[in-house]
């Protein structure tokens, strides 16, 4: 490599221009622009320039008293609207980052070109600059509009929701009525100090974590289980076998889950009246007990849930060869080593990923807990019900007691805990590690 | 004594009739899925044909079946249900086409530019699929309450659009990552602009993963209640789904026959539209998932 360039440094190109300066040209685009007009782009340069000289009038008060508004979140009770100041404060932020994400651009822009000119290359003529820029900012415009949307409709949402988790935002200290305070961690400390906050907190925890992994291995379990019995060569009518199998896909969850509440009835359902009683000469309190509850909810998330991993599962086994088999075969390979060795590692290298955010889709499934008894029932000593999970006791500190910062603070929290493990998990992933790569 | 017992056992069990007690036994075990998954539904159809809108009397057998809370339903001036369905289909048109055709997008972006800031593009998007749009559901709802923008279709809109785009966008990229670059690279040769490349040969190519993508966005409002219970409040802006929800919420069971009426109508447009598009929805997913 170091002979490589020294071969190049000899091998001075015929325009090489070695007064121009590449950090001339970053020092003057310290006012954007000029550095471009230094390398003899003038359009370009103006263009720069009268971009960021308008947003600079334009936004310079909204960012100033925004940034300002965050820190006081208002100072008149009633006039000032502290979720206001909080959002224009959000905003005010993510305007500050875009500018400086575009002012080092437009500095490293400038540079860069300057040590092409230095080294040689000279700007062509306008359309052939305007195609050259065309072309460089077409993955920008592709991804420009959903980008933004994004910001807006999910990102501003979430920065909102981490700044909330550290004011005091309740029912009794409510704007526009009340200025929010900043109050640190307090939220959080009261989470595990208090001791009904502390009590509902690790108990719905250790249930969302135990729900989590029940339900889903239930329903891969079962998956894998009919994938590799519709797979067999024997069986006639596969595909409405299959259909049929895909079909509690297909119904609407929320239907389902309706209906099963319905039938779990401790009352009229028709699981206690037409099963159960006749069967055992008793009836379960599906609804009314907290064990009983959890289980008819893990049977209900299995029937929802077994048939997508039982699609993807199906769709692997048929694409995985013969010849393996065959091969298995001539060693004598039993069932059980067939599976363990062939089909098995071959739907787990293939399905990895796609099973693991069928955990974390369980972790935040709000649906069925919330339809099927509303997380109840009522548990004693907490402010959660029994089958409350993470996400819907959140729900419920929302919208029915109106603690809305003990709730950003929590689902905080759920975030963090997602975070982390599908950070861990993808990071394993294949396609993240082929991304590294580039 | 033991050879006996040997020789009858292999009389008893050739392989051929072992292989076919293990096909029969199959097919018992799928008999009884069968049944587990066609009993709930099933037994909602029926309620759905009952003429009493209790569940306490309500009957399964077909003799008496009638078509009443379907007529109620459609015929009813307290009903609102053919505007829930009206909300319902204008928020998952408009849905489905803005996220697909951003989605491929930005998925033909990261998966064939390399470009400043791609990586940290991917990485957002990698981190922001994790956080489903609900769990920032305290801010969702202060923030339309400060903005206006509660109880209004297009909020929803919004808030379904953006959240669906880094997952989907991460599923249509790793299908065109598959894609061989050649092909590309080939019709970039031969002079064709950027836009014309992604039209005319990649979109065409990934028609299975798009099919499912659209198929998601479409569902995703008929199924989903909890964010247009967040965003709507009055009852002829509601969506299907929580127009439905508040039926049986109010008094469970005595509207029981006339949600189930409800849900079979919205079943079975979904589970056709799915049906129609199997082929392509698993081949789609399963590509999706081999790359994550």
């Amino acid at each position: 490599m170091p002979t490589d360039k020294k071969n190049q440094k000899n091998k001075r190109p015929v325009n090489a221009d070695l007064d121009h300066s590449p950090k001339k040209a970053m020092l003057l685009s310290v006012i954007p622009g000029m550095g471009q007009i230094y390398n003899k782009r003038r359009l370009k340069g103006a263009l720069i320039f009268i971009l960021f000289a308008a947003f600079t009038v334009m936004m310079f008060d909204f960012i100033a008293s925004g940034l300002q508004g965050l820190i006081t979140l208002g100072t008149e009770p009633r006039v000032d609207d502290s979720r206001v100041f909080l959002i224009e404060g959000i905003l005010a932020i993510i305007f500050t980052v875009f500018y400086g994400v575009f002012y080092t651009f437009n500095l490293q822009d400038a540079k860069k070109e300057a040590q092409k000119i230095r080294d040689g290359w000279r700007p062509g003529g306008v359309m052939e600059n305007f195609r050259n820029s065309w072309d460089a900012g077409f993955p920008y415009v592709l991804i420009g509009p959903g980008f933004i949307l994004l910001i807006f409709v999910v990102i501003l949402p979430l920065l909102f929701m981490a700044f909330m988790a550290f004011t005091n935002y309740n029912l009794y200290n409510a704007p526009p009525r009340n200025i929010l305070q900043w109050v640190g961690f307090e939220n959080f400390v009261r989470l595990v100090t208090i001791a009904e906050w502390r009590t509902t907190f690790f108990s719905v925890l250790s249930w969302t974590l135990t729900w989590t992994f029940v339900a889903t291995t239930l329903s891969i379990g079962l998956a894998m289980f009919l994938a590799i019995l519709t797979n067999d060569k024997r069986l006639k009518g596969t595909r409405i076998i299959r259909t049929i199998l895909i079909l509690p896909w297909a119904v609407p969850g929320f239907v389902t889950i309706i209906i099963f509440s319905a039938l779990f009835n401790d009352n009229f359902g028709a699981i206690n009246t037409d099963i159960i009683q006749p069967l055992f000469n008793t009836t379960i309190p599906w609804m009314s007990n907290v064990m009983w509850s959890r289980i008819a909810i893990i049977m209900i998330q299995v029937w929802l849930g077994f048939p997508y991993v039982y699609a993807l599962f199906s769709g692997v086994l048929k694409g995985i060869s013969d010849d393996w088999y065959e091969a298995a075969d001539m060693d004598g390979a039993t069932r059980w080593q067939k599976f363990k060795e062939i089909t098995f590692p071959h739907l787990m290298f293939a399905t990895g990923p796609i099973l693991l955010t069928q955990y974390t889709f369980n972790f935040n499934n709000f649906n069925i807990i919330y339809l099927f008894n509303e997380g109840g029932p009522a548990v004693r000593g907490q402010n959660a019900g029994g089958t409350d999970i993470l996400i819907s006791w959140v729900y419920g500190l929302t919208f029915n007691n109106s603690q809305f910062s003990m709730a950003a603070a929590i689902s905080l929290i759920l975030g963090l805990i997602v975070a982390t493990f599908a950070f861990f998990q993808f990071r394993r992933s294949r396609s993240f590690k082929e991304e590294g790569n580039y | 004594m033991s050879k006996i017992f040997e020789r009858m056992q292999k009389r008893q069990f050739t392989r051929k009739q072992k292989s076919k007690l293990e096909v029969a036994m199959i097919y018992l075990i799928l008999a009884v899925m069968f049944l587990i998954i066609f009993y709930p539904l099933f037994w909602a159809f029926a309620i759905s044909m009952n003429t009493t809108s209790n569940l306490f009397t309500a009957s399964l057998s077909p003799a008496n079946w009638s078509l009443d809370n379907y007529v109620w339903l459609f015929t009813n001036p307290r009903s609102d249900y053919l505007q829930w369905y009206r909300n319902t289909l204008f928020v998952s048109t408009i849905v489905t086409v803005v996220t697909t055709l951003l989605v491929s997008f930005t998925a033909y972006a990261f998966s064939r530019y390399r470009f400043r800031g791609r990586t940290y593009g991917l990485y957002a998007f990698l981190l922001l699929q994790m956080f489903p749009v609900l769990m920032a559901m305290v801010a969702l709802f202060i923030l339309l309450n400060t903005i206006g923008l509660i109880d209004n279709l297009w909020g929803l809109i919004l808030i379904y659009i953006g959240g669906n785009i880094p997952m989907n966008a991460f599923l249509v990229k790793g299908y065109l990552d598959t894609l061989p670059k050649s092909l590309d690279e080939s019709a970039k040769m031969d002079g064709a602009g950027h836009f014309r490349i992604f039209f005319q040969i990649l979109l065409p190519l990934a028609k299975p993963i798009l099919s499912v993508v659209a198929l998601f966005n479409f569902m995703a409002p008929f199924m989903d209640f909890i964010l247009p219970r967040i965003v709507l409040r009055s009852p002829e802006n509601f969506t299907l789904a929580l127009g439905l929800y508040n039926f049986v919420n109010a008094q469970f069971s005595n509207n029981f026959s006339r949600f189930a009426a409800g849900a079979v109508l919205i079943a079975i447009p979904i589970a056709t539209v799915y049906l129609l598009l199997q082929k392509y929805l698993i081949s789609g997913l399963a590509a999706g998932a081999t790359k994550g």
